[in-house]
Protein backbone atom coordinates (compact mmCIF):
# COMPACT_ATOMS: atom_id res chain seq x y z
CA UNK A 1 0.00 0.00 0.00
CA UNK A 2 1.36 3.40 -0.99
CA UNK A 3 1.35 5.95 1.74
CA UNK A 4 1.60 9.70 1.21
CA UNK A 5 3.15 12.00 3.76
CA UNK A 6 1.03 14.98 2.72
CA UNK A 7 2.80 17.51 4.91
CA UNK A 8 5.95 16.95 2.87
CA UNK A 9 4.27 17.09 -0.55
CA UNK A 10 5.00 19.94 -2.97
CA UNK A 11 2.10 18.99 -5.32
CA UNK A 12 4.46 18.91 -8.29
CA UNK A 13 2.79 16.10 -10.25
CA UNK A 14 5.90 14.07 -11.02
CA UNK A 15 4.32 10.96 -9.46
CA UNK A 16 1.10 11.51 -11.43
CA UNK A 17 3.15 11.69 -14.62
CA UNK A 18 4.69 8.23 -14.11
CA UNK A 19 1.68 6.37 -12.69
CA UNK A 20 0.64 3.81 -15.32
CA UNK A 21 -2.80 3.33 -13.75
CA UNK A 22 -3.98 6.95 -13.43
CA UNK A 23 -4.30 6.21 -9.72
CA UNK A 24 -3.21 9.57 -8.31
CA UNK A 25 -5.42 12.61 -8.03
CA UNK A 26 -3.71 15.97 -7.63
CA UNK A 27 -5.43 19.30 -7.06
CA UNK A 28 -3.87 22.63 -6.16
CA UNK A 29 -2.70 21.56 -2.70
CA UNK A 30 -4.37 18.22 -2.29
CA UNK A 31 -3.19 14.76 -3.31
CA UNK A 32 -4.63 11.27 -2.93
CA UNK A 33 -4.13 7.73 -4.18
CA UNK A 34 -7.19 6.11 -5.71
CA UNK A 35 -6.76 2.74 -4.01
CA UNK A 36 -9.03 0.76 -6.35
CA UNK A 37 -6.77 1.62 -9.28
CA UNK A 38 -3.36 1.35 -7.59
CA UNK A 39 -1.39 -1.84 -8.31
CA UNK A 40 1.40 -1.05 -5.80
CA UNK A 41 3.96 -0.93 -8.60
CA UNK A 42 6.07 1.58 -6.65
CA UNK A 43 6.99 3.77 -9.63
CA UNK A 44 5.60 6.88 -7.97
CA UNK A 45 7.74 6.19 -4.90
CA UNK A 46 10.92 5.97 -6.99
CA UNK A 47 10.09 9.14 -8.94
CA UNK A 48 9.07 11.47 -6.14
CA UNK A 49 11.94 13.99 -6.01
CA UNK A 50 11.53 14.74 -2.31
CA UNK A 51 10.57 11.38 -0.75
CA UNK A 52 6.94 12.07 0.02
CA UNK A 53 5.65 8.67 -1.03
CA UNK A 54 6.45 5.51 0.85
CA UNK A 55 5.72 1.88 0.23
CA UNK A 56 3.98 0.57 3.28
CA UNK A 57 3.76 -3.21 3.84
CA UNK A 58 1.13 -4.45 6.31
CA UNK A 59 1.07 -1.16 8.09
CA UNK A 60 4.80 -1.21 8.68
CA UNK A 61 6.52 1.72 7.05
CA UNK A 62 9.35 0.48 4.86
CA UNK A 63 11.98 3.07 4.10
CA UNK A 64 12.56 2.80 0.37
CA UNK A 65 15.34 5.24 0.01
CA UNK B 1 -18.54 32.32 -18.50
CA UNK B 2 -20.81 30.57 -20.96
CA UNK B 3 -21.90 26.92 -21.00
CA UNK B 4 -20.43 26.30 -24.43
CA UNK B 5 -17.29 27.31 -26.34
CA UNK B 6 -15.68 26.36 -29.61
CA UNK B 7 -12.46 25.46 -27.82
CA UNK B 8 -11.57 24.78 -24.17
CA UNK B 9 -7.90 24.78 -23.13
CA UNK B 10 -7.05 22.98 -19.87
CA UNK B 11 -3.99 24.47 -18.11
CA UNK B 12 -2.57 27.99 -18.36
CA UNK B 13 1.18 27.32 -18.70
CA UNK B 14 3.14 28.52 -21.75
CA UNK B 15 1.69 25.84 -24.04
CA UNK B 16 -1.90 26.47 -22.93
CA UNK B 17 -1.64 30.23 -23.31
CA UNK B 18 -0.23 29.89 -26.83
CA UNK B 19 -2.93 27.39 -27.81
CA UNK B 20 -5.61 29.75 -26.47
CA UNK B 21 -4.10 32.77 -28.19
CA UNK B 22 -3.58 31.24 -31.62
CA UNK B 23 -7.06 29.71 -31.57
CA UNK B 24 -8.67 32.98 -30.46
CA UNK B 25 -6.82 34.82 -33.24
CA UNK B 26 -8.83 32.74 -35.71
CA UNK B 27 -11.94 34.39 -34.34
CA UNK B 28 -13.44 31.42 -32.49
CA UNK B 29 -14.60 31.34 -28.86
CA UNK B 30 -11.98 30.07 -26.40
CA UNK B 31 -11.99 29.39 -22.65
CA UNK B 32 -8.77 28.54 -20.75
CA UNK B 33 -9.14 26.81 -17.36
CA UNK B 34 -6.40 26.72 -14.71
CA UNK B 35 -6.62 24.75 -11.46
CA UNK B 36 -4.31 26.99 -9.42
CA UNK B 37 -5.19 30.35 -7.94
CA UNK B 38 -2.58 32.15 -10.03
CA UNK B 39 -1.41 31.78 -13.57
CA UNK B 40 2.36 31.16 -13.50
CA UNK B 41 2.72 30.22 -9.83
CA UNK B 42 4.29 28.15 -8.29
CA UNK B 43 7.27 28.26 -10.65
CA UNK B 44 8.69 24.76 -11.11
CA UNK B 45 11.39 25.69 -13.57
CA UNK B 46 15.03 26.70 -14.04
CA UNK B 47 13.68 29.52 -16.25
CA UNK B 48 16.37 29.29 -18.95
CA UNK B 49 15.43 29.99 -22.58
CA UNK B 50 17.22 31.00 -25.75
CA UNK B 51 16.23 34.32 -27.24
CA UNK B 52 15.31 32.65 -30.52
CA UNK B 53 12.97 30.30 -28.63
CA UNK B 54 10.64 33.02 -27.43
CA UNK B 55 10.85 35.98 -29.80
CA UNK B 56 8.77 34.02 -32.28
CA UNK B 57 5.88 34.61 -29.86
CA UNK B 58 6.54 37.64 -27.72
CA UNK B 59 8.74 40.72 -27.77
CA UNK B 60 11.46 40.77 -25.12
CA UNK B 61 10.27 42.80 -22.14
CA UNK B 62 12.61 43.48 -19.23
CA UNK B 63 9.76 43.01 -16.75
CA UNK B 64 10.24 39.24 -17.13
CA UNK B 65 13.98 39.01 -17.78
CA UNK B 66 16.22 38.30 -14.77
CA UNK B 67 19.54 38.03 -16.59
CA UNK B 68 21.01 37.86 -20.05
CA UNK B 69 23.23 34.84 -20.68
CA UNK B 70 26.24 34.74 -23.02
CA UNK B 71 28.32 31.85 -21.71
CA UNK B 72 27.87 28.20 -20.95
CA UNK B 73 30.08 26.51 -18.38
CA UNK B 74 30.49 22.75 -18.21
CA UNK B 75 31.93 21.31 -15.01
CA UNK B 76 33.31 17.78 -15.26
CA UNK B 77 33.29 15.31 -12.36
CA UNK B 78 36.97 16.10 -11.64
CA UNK B 79 35.85 19.76 -11.31
CA UNK B 80 37.69 20.97 -14.42
CA UNK B 81 35.62 23.76 -15.93
CA UNK B 82 35.13 24.44 -19.62
CA UNK B 83 33.64 27.79 -20.63
CA UNK B 84 31.99 28.20 -24.02
CA UNK B 85 30.54 31.33 -25.55
CA UNK B 86 26.90 30.63 -26.47
CA UNK B 87 26.08 30.78 -30.17
CA UNK B 88 22.67 32.32 -29.34
CA UNK B 89 21.85 34.81 -26.60
CA UNK B 90 19.94 33.27 -23.70
CA UNK B 91 17.88 34.54 -20.78
CA UNK B 92 16.93 33.50 -17.29
CA UNK B 93 13.29 34.50 -17.03
CA UNK B 94 11.10 35.64 -14.19
CA UNK B 95 8.57 32.99 -15.14
CA UNK B 96 5.78 34.09 -12.89
CA UNK B 97 5.64 37.37 -14.81
CA UNK B 98 6.43 35.72 -18.15
CA UNK B 99 3.57 33.19 -17.84
CA UNK B 100 1.29 36.06 -16.88
CA UNK B 101 2.33 38.00 -19.99
CA UNK B 102 1.62 34.98 -22.18
CA UNK B 103 -1.83 34.50 -20.64
CA UNK B 104 -2.47 38.20 -21.10
CA UNK B 105 -1.64 37.89 -24.80
CA UNK B 106 -4.23 35.11 -25.05
CA UNK B 107 -6.78 37.33 -23.30
CA UNK B 108 -5.97 40.18 -25.67
CA UNK B 109 -6.65 37.89 -28.60
CA UNK B 110 -10.10 37.25 -27.13
CA UNK B 111 -9.72 34.13 -24.95
CA UNK B 112 -11.56 33.94 -21.62
CA UNK B 113 -9.58 32.71 -18.61
CA UNK B 114 -10.77 31.14 -15.37
CA UNK B 115 -8.43 30.25 -12.49
CA UNK B 116 -9.20 27.98 -9.50
CA UNK B 117 -10.92 25.75 -12.06
CA UNK B 118 -9.97 22.09 -11.66
CA UNK B 119 -10.96 19.88 -14.60
CA UNK B 120 -11.84 16.45 -13.20
CA UNK B 121 -13.30 14.64 -16.21
CA UNK B 122 -14.28 14.89 -19.87
CA UNK B 123 -17.72 14.70 -21.44
CA UNK B 124 -18.32 12.70 -24.59
CA UNK B 125 -20.69 12.70 -27.50
CA UNK B 126 -20.38 9.10 -28.70
CA UNK B 127 -16.61 8.65 -29.03
CA UNK B 128 -15.95 12.33 -29.47
CA UNK B 129 -14.69 14.45 -26.62
CA UNK B 130 -17.28 17.21 -26.34
CA UNK B 131 -16.38 19.19 -23.24
CA UNK B 132 -15.11 19.08 -19.67
CA UNK B 133 -16.36 18.60 -16.14
CA UNK B 134 -14.85 21.27 -13.96
CA UNK B 135 -14.87 22.25 -10.30
CA UNK B 136 -14.83 26.03 -9.86
CA UNK B 137 -14.71 27.27 -6.30
CA UNK B 138 -16.10 23.94 -5.07
CA UNK B 139 -18.99 23.93 -7.54
CA UNK B 140 -19.16 21.27 -10.24
CA UNK B 141 -20.11 22.27 -13.73
CA UNK B 142 -20.18 20.88 -17.27
CA UNK B 143 -18.97 23.06 -20.12
CA UNK B 144 -19.30 21.94 -23.71
CA UNK B 145 -16.71 22.47 -26.45
CA UNK B 146 -16.15 21.29 -30.00
CA UNK B 147 -12.45 20.78 -29.27
CA UNK B 148 -10.62 20.35 -25.94
CA UNK B 149 -6.89 21.15 -25.83
CA UNK B 150 -5.11 19.50 -22.88
CA UNK B 151 -2.18 21.69 -21.75
CA UNK B 152 -2.19 20.26 -18.25
CA UNK B 153 1.53 19.73 -17.85
CA UNK B 154 3.61 16.80 -16.60
CA UNK B 155 0.73 15.71 -14.34
CA UNK B 156 -1.61 15.46 -17.34
CA UNK B 157 -4.60 13.19 -16.86
CA UNK B 158 -6.97 14.76 -19.37
CA UNK B 159 -5.36 12.84 -22.25
CA UNK B 160 -5.84 9.55 -20.42
CA UNK B 161 -9.53 10.23 -19.92
CA UNK B 162 -9.69 10.71 -23.69
CA UNK B 163 -8.07 7.29 -24.22
CA UNK B 164 -4.49 8.40 -25.00
CA UNK B 165 -1.59 6.81 -23.16
CA UNK B 166 0.10 9.80 -21.60
CA UNK B 167 2.12 8.51 -18.67
CA UNK B 168 5.92 8.62 -18.87
CA UNK B 169 8.10 5.59 -18.20
CA UNK B 170 9.66 6.27 -14.79
CA UNK B 171 13.13 5.70 -16.26
CA UNK B 172 12.60 8.62 -18.65
CA UNK B 173 11.09 10.96 -16.09
CA UNK B 174 13.71 13.21 -14.58
CA UNK B 175 12.82 13.84 -10.95
CA UNK B 176 13.75 17.43 -10.35
CA UNK B 177 14.27 19.60 -7.32
CA UNK B 178 15.47 23.18 -7.27
CA UNK B 179 16.24 25.90 -4.77
CA UNK B 180 16.42 29.61 -5.42
CA UNK B 181 19.26 30.77 -3.18
CA UNK B 182 20.99 34.05 -2.53
CA UNK B 183 24.71 34.75 -1.99
CA UNK B 184 25.72 32.57 -4.95
CA UNK B 185 28.73 34.44 -6.34
CA UNK B 186 28.91 33.18 -9.92
CA UNK B 187 29.22 35.10 -13.19
CA UNK B 188 25.78 36.56 -13.79
CA UNK B 189 26.00 36.06 -17.56
CA UNK B 190 26.93 32.37 -17.43
CA UNK B 191 24.87 29.23 -16.96
CA UNK B 192 26.62 26.32 -15.23
CA UNK B 193 26.09 22.61 -15.81
CA UNK B 194 27.58 19.92 -13.58
CA UNK B 195 27.77 16.31 -14.72
CA UNK B 196 28.81 13.03 -13.15
CA UNK B 197 28.01 10.09 -10.90
CA UNK B 198 28.33 12.03 -7.70
CA UNK B 199 26.39 15.18 -8.61
CA UNK B 200 23.52 13.98 -10.82
CA UNK B 201 23.79 10.53 -12.43
CA UNK B 202 21.56 10.11 -15.51
CA UNK B 203 20.87 13.82 -15.47
CA UNK B 204 22.65 17.05 -14.66
CA UNK B 205 22.78 19.84 -12.11
CA UNK B 206 22.31 23.47 -13.14
CA UNK B 207 23.19 26.83 -11.62
CA UNK B 208 21.29 29.62 -13.39
CA UNK B 209 22.02 33.16 -12.12
CA UNK B 210 19.10 35.53 -11.65
CA UNK B 211 21.05 38.71 -10.94
CA UNK B 212 22.48 40.12 -7.66
CA UNK B 213 23.95 36.70 -6.87
CA UNK B 214 20.54 35.09 -6.64
CA UNK B 215 20.44 31.75 -8.50
CA UNK B 216 18.26 28.80 -9.40
CA UNK B 217 20.21 25.69 -8.39
CA UNK B 218 18.56 22.43 -9.29
CA UNK B 219 19.03 18.99 -10.70
CA UNK B 220 17.23 16.11 -12.28
CA UNK B 221 17.95 12.40 -11.94
CA UNK B 222 16.09 9.58 -13.63
CA UNK B 223 13.62 7.37 -11.79
CA UNK B 224 16.16 4.53 -11.96
CA UNK B 225 18.49 6.61 -9.81
CA UNK B 226 15.66 7.86 -7.59
CA UNK B 227 14.96 4.24 -6.69
CA UNK B 228 18.16 4.27 -4.62
CA UNK B 229 18.68 7.92 -3.77
CA UNK B 230 16.30 10.81 -4.23
CA UNK B 231 16.93 14.04 -6.15
CA UNK B 232 16.57 15.93 -2.87
CA UNK B 233 19.48 14.09 -1.24
CA UNK B 234 21.71 14.81 -4.27
CA UNK B 235 20.82 18.51 -4.12
CA UNK B 236 21.34 18.74 -0.36
CA UNK B 237 24.77 17.17 -0.75
CA UNK B 238 25.72 19.66 -3.48
CA UNK B 239 24.54 22.66 -1.46
CA UNK B 240 26.35 21.38 1.63
CA UNK B 241 29.61 21.07 -0.34
CA UNK B 242 29.42 24.28 -2.40
CA UNK B 243 27.12 26.79 -0.69
CA UNK B 244 26.49 25.60 2.88
CA UNK B 245 25.47 29.03 4.17
CA UNK B 246 23.41 30.27 1.24
CA UNK B 247 19.96 31.43 2.36
CA UNK B 248 17.27 29.53 0.47
CA UNK B 249 14.30 31.57 -0.68
CA UNK B 250 12.29 28.85 -2.41
CA UNK B 251 12.42 25.12 -2.91
CA UNK B 252 10.32 23.34 -5.51
CA UNK B 253 10.02 19.80 -6.80
CA UNK B 254 9.02 18.89 -10.34
CA UNK B 255 8.99 16.19 -13.00
CA UNK B 256 10.67 16.64 -16.38
CA UNK B 257 9.54 14.08 -18.97
CA UNK B 258 12.78 13.74 -20.99
CA UNK B 259 11.54 11.56 -23.78
CA UNK B 260 10.09 11.66 -27.28
CA UNK B 261 6.65 13.06 -28.04
CA UNK B 262 3.76 10.63 -27.52
CA UNK B 263 2.88 8.59 -30.60
CA UNK B 264 -0.60 10.00 -30.60
CA UNK B 265 -1.38 13.53 -29.50
CA UNK B 266 -4.78 13.86 -31.13
CA UNK B 267 -7.99 11.91 -30.80
CA UNK B 268 -11.53 12.85 -31.80
CA UNK B 269 -12.24 16.22 -30.19
CA UNK B 270 -9.03 16.28 -28.11
CA UNK B 271 -5.49 17.60 -28.68
CA UNK B 272 -2.50 17.44 -26.29
CA UNK B 273 0.18 20.16 -26.10
CA UNK B 274 3.33 20.96 -24.10
CA UNK B 275 4.48 18.64 -21.31
CA UNK B 276 1.14 16.83 -21.53
CA UNK B 277 2.14 15.70 -25.04
CA UNK B 278 5.78 15.17 -23.94
CA UNK B 279 7.00 17.98 -26.19
CA UNK B 280 10.00 18.79 -24.00
CA UNK B 281 13.45 18.77 -25.64
CA UNK B 282 14.62 15.42 -24.22
CA UNK B 283 18.30 16.37 -24.31
CA UNK B 284 18.16 19.69 -22.45
CA UNK B 285 14.92 19.21 -20.53
CA UNK B 286 13.80 22.62 -21.79
CA UNK B 287 10.07 22.74 -22.42
CA UNK B 288 9.12 26.41 -22.42
CA UNK B 289 9.94 27.20 -26.06
CA UNK B 290 8.95 23.80 -27.45
CA UNK B 291 5.68 23.87 -25.50
CA UNK B 292 4.90 27.29 -26.95
CA UNK B 293 5.56 25.95 -30.43
CA UNK B 294 3.34 22.91 -29.83
CA UNK B 295 0.62 25.09 -28.33
CA UNK B 296 0.70 27.60 -31.16
CA UNK B 297 0.42 24.92 -33.85
CA UNK B 298 -2.44 23.20 -32.04
CA UNK B 299 -4.29 26.48 -31.46
CA UNK B 300 -3.96 27.49 -35.10
CA UNK B 301 -5.10 24.10 -36.40
CA UNK B 302 -8.01 23.92 -33.93
CA UNK B 303 -9.18 27.41 -34.89
CA UNK B 304 -9.02 26.51 -38.57
CA UNK B 305 -10.90 23.26 -37.99
CA UNK B 306 -13.77 25.22 -36.40
CA UNK B 307 -13.74 27.77 -39.22
CA UNK B 308 -13.77 25.03 -41.87
CA UNK B 309 -16.47 23.21 -39.91
CA UNK B 310 -14.34 20.08 -40.29
CA UNK B 311 -13.26 18.70 -36.90
CA UNK B 312 -11.24 15.88 -38.48
CA UNK B 313 -8.80 18.59 -39.60
CA UNK B 314 -7.30 18.62 -36.08
CA UNK B 315 -5.22 15.54 -37.00
CA UNK B 316 -3.13 17.90 -39.13
CA UNK B 317 -1.57 19.12 -35.87
CA UNK B 318 0.18 15.79 -35.31
CA UNK B 319 1.86 16.04 -38.72
CA UNK B 320 2.78 19.71 -38.32
CA UNK B 321 4.31 19.09 -34.89
CA UNK B 322 6.36 16.14 -36.08
CA UNK B 323 7.72 18.12 -38.99
CA UNK B 324 8.56 21.15 -36.88
CA UNK B 325 10.17 19.44 -33.83
CA UNK B 326 8.83 15.96 -33.10
CA UNK B 327 11.22 14.15 -35.45
CA UNK B 328 14.19 16.14 -34.22
CA UNK B 329 13.36 15.23 -30.62
CA UNK B 330 13.82 11.56 -31.50
CA UNK B 331 17.42 12.27 -32.42
CA UNK B 332 17.93 14.40 -29.32
CA UNK B 333 16.59 11.52 -27.27
CA UNK B 334 19.22 9.16 -28.74
CA UNK B 335 21.98 11.63 -27.96
CA UNK B 336 20.63 12.01 -24.43
CA UNK B 337 20.72 8.25 -23.92
CA UNK B 338 24.37 8.31 -25.00
CA UNK B 339 25.41 11.19 -22.77
CA UNK B 340 23.45 10.04 -19.71
CA UNK B 341 25.50 6.87 -19.68
CA UNK B 342 28.91 8.51 -20.04
CA UNK B 343 31.27 7.49 -17.26
CA UNK B 344 32.98 10.10 -15.11
CA UNK B 345 36.22 9.28 -16.93
CA UNK B 346 34.65 10.08 -20.26
CA UNK B 347 33.31 13.45 -19.04
CA UNK B 348 36.73 14.26 -17.61
CA UNK B 349 38.59 13.36 -20.78
CA UNK B 350 36.18 15.40 -22.94
CA UNK B 351 36.71 18.41 -20.66
CA UNK B 352 40.46 17.94 -20.86
CA UNK B 353 40.43 17.83 -24.67
CA UNK B 354 38.26 20.95 -24.94
CA UNK B 355 40.49 22.86 -22.53
CA UNK B 356 43.34 22.41 -25.01
CA UNK B 357 41.38 24.50 -27.52
CA UNK B 358 41.84 28.25 -26.92
CA UNK B 359 38.57 29.83 -25.78
CA UNK B 360 38.16 31.95 -28.93
CA UNK B 361 38.26 28.76 -31.02
CA UNK B 362 35.69 26.90 -28.94
CA UNK B 363 32.91 26.87 -31.46
CA UNK B 364 30.08 24.40 -31.15
CA UNK B 365 31.52 22.59 -34.17
CA UNK B 366 34.91 22.11 -32.52
CA UNK B 367 33.33 20.92 -29.28
CA UNK B 368 31.24 18.39 -31.11
CA UNK B 369 34.31 17.07 -32.89
CA UNK B 370 35.98 16.49 -29.54
CA UNK B 371 32.94 14.93 -27.91
CA UNK B 372 32.48 12.68 -30.90
CA UNK B 373 36.12 11.72 -31.02
CA UNK B 374 35.55 10.42 -27.50
CA UNK B 375 32.36 8.65 -28.43
CA UNK B 376 32.15 7.81 -32.13
CA UNK B 377 28.85 5.97 -31.83
CA UNK B 378 27.11 9.31 -31.23
CA UNK B 379 28.31 10.53 -34.61
CA UNK B 380 25.40 9.10 -36.54
CA UNK B 381 22.83 10.71 -34.28
CA UNK B 382 24.50 14.08 -34.34
CA UNK B 383 24.81 13.95 -38.11
CA UNK B 384 21.05 13.40 -38.22
CA UNK B 385 20.40 16.59 -36.23
CA UNK B 386 22.45 18.65 -38.63
CA UNK B 387 21.10 17.18 -41.83
CA UNK B 388 17.49 17.44 -40.81
CA UNK B 389 15.45 20.39 -41.95
C1 LIG C 1 12.75 21.60 -11.94
C2 LIG C 1 12.44 21.97 -13.37
C3 LIG C 1 13.29 22.82 -14.09
C4 LIG C 1 13.00 23.18 -15.41
N1 LIG C 1 13.83 24.05 -16.05
C5 LIG C 1 13.52 24.46 -17.31
C6 LIG C 1 14.32 25.46 -17.96
O1 LIG C 1 15.28 25.98 -17.40
N2 LIG C 1 13.98 25.83 -19.22
C7 LIG C 1 12.90 25.29 -19.87
O2 LIG C 1 12.63 25.66 -21.03
N3 LIG C 1 12.12 24.36 -19.26
C8 LIG C 1 12.40 23.94 -18.00
N4 LIG C 1 11.59 23.01 -17.38
C9 LIG C 1 10.43 22.47 -18.10
C10 LIG C 1 9.30 23.49 -18.17
O3 LIG C 1 9.02 23.99 -16.88
C11 LIG C 1 8.03 22.84 -18.73
O4 LIG C 1 8.35 22.12 -19.89
C12 LIG C 1 6.95 23.85 -19.06
O5 LIG C 1 6.47 24.50 -17.92
C13 LIG C 1 5.79 23.14 -19.76
O6 LIG C 1 4.77 24.04 -20.03
P1 LIG C 1 3.27 23.51 -20.15
O7 LIG C 1 2.45 24.69 -20.53
O8 LIG C 1 3.20 22.32 -21.03
O9 LIG C 1 2.89 22.97 -18.71
P2 LIG C 1 2.89 23.72 -17.28
O10 LIG C 1 3.70 24.94 -17.31
O11 LIG C 1 3.21 22.67 -16.30
O12 LIG C 1 1.37 24.14 -17.12
C14 LIG C 1 0.35 23.19 -16.91
C15 LIG C 1 -0.77 23.89 -16.17
O13 LIG C 1 -1.92 23.06 -16.16
C16 LIG C 1 -2.55 23.17 -14.90
N5 LIG C 1 -3.38 21.96 -14.70
C17 LIG C 1 -2.93 20.69 -14.55
N6 LIG C 1 -3.97 19.83 -14.39
C18 LIG C 1 -5.11 20.60 -14.45
C19 LIG C 1 -6.50 20.28 -14.35
N7 LIG C 1 -6.92 19.03 -14.17
N8 LIG C 1 -7.38 21.32 -14.45
C20 LIG C 1 -6.95 22.60 -14.65
N9 LIG C 1 -5.65 22.94 -14.75
C21 LIG C 1 -4.73 21.95 -14.66
C22 LIG C 1 -1.38 23.28 -13.93
O14 LIG C 1 -1.78 23.87 -12.71
C23 LIG C 1 -0.42 24.16 -14.71
O15 LIG C 1 -0.59 25.52 -14.44
C24 LIG C 1 11.85 22.64 -16.05
C25 LIG C 1 11.00 21.80 -15.34
C26 LIG C 1 11.27 21.47 -14.02
C27 LIG C 1 10.34 20.59 -13.27
S1 LIG D 1 6.05 13.55 -6.78
FE1 LIG D 1 6.18 13.76 -4.54
S2 LIG D 1 6.15 15.99 -4.15
FE2 LIG D 1 5.46 15.68 -6.27
S3 LIG D 1 3.21 15.57 -6.09
FE3 LIG D 1 3.95 13.46 -5.99
S4 LIG D 1 4.19 13.03 -3.83
FE4 LIG D 1 4.03 15.27 -4.01
S1 LIG E 1 2.15 2.41 -6.87
FE1 LIG E 1 2.04 2.41 -9.11
S2 LIG E 1 -0.17 2.28 -9.55
FE2 LIG E 1 0.01 2.85 -7.38
S3 LIG E 1 -0.11 5.09 -7.40
FE3 LIG E 1 2.07 4.55 -7.46
S4 LIG E 1 2.59 4.52 -9.64
FE4 LIG E 1 0.35 4.45 -9.49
Amino acid sequence: MIEILPDKCDFCGCCVGVCPEDAIELKEANIKIIEELCTNCNKCVWSCPIEVLKFNRNGVKVENK
Amino acid sequence: MKNQYDIIVVGAGPSGSMAARFAAEKGVSVLMLEKDRDVGYPVRCGEAVSEAGITEFIEIDKRWISTEINNFSFIAPDKSEVILPLPDRGYILERKIFDYALAESAAKAGAEIQTRAYVYDLIFDGNNVSGVKVEIGGEQKEIKAKIVIAADGVESRVGRWGGLKTYTDFREMESGVQVTASNIPVNQNTIYFYFGEKVAPEGYLWVFPKGNNLANIGLGVSGMIGKKKSALVYLNEFMEEHYPDAPILTRVAGGIPCTVTLDRIVTDGLMLVGDAARQINPLSGGGIASGMIGGSIAGKVAGEAIKKNDLSYIYQYEKDWNNRLGKRHKTFDNIKNGIFHFSDDKFNSIAKSILKVPIEKRTLGNIFKIALFNNPSLLLDVAKVFFQK
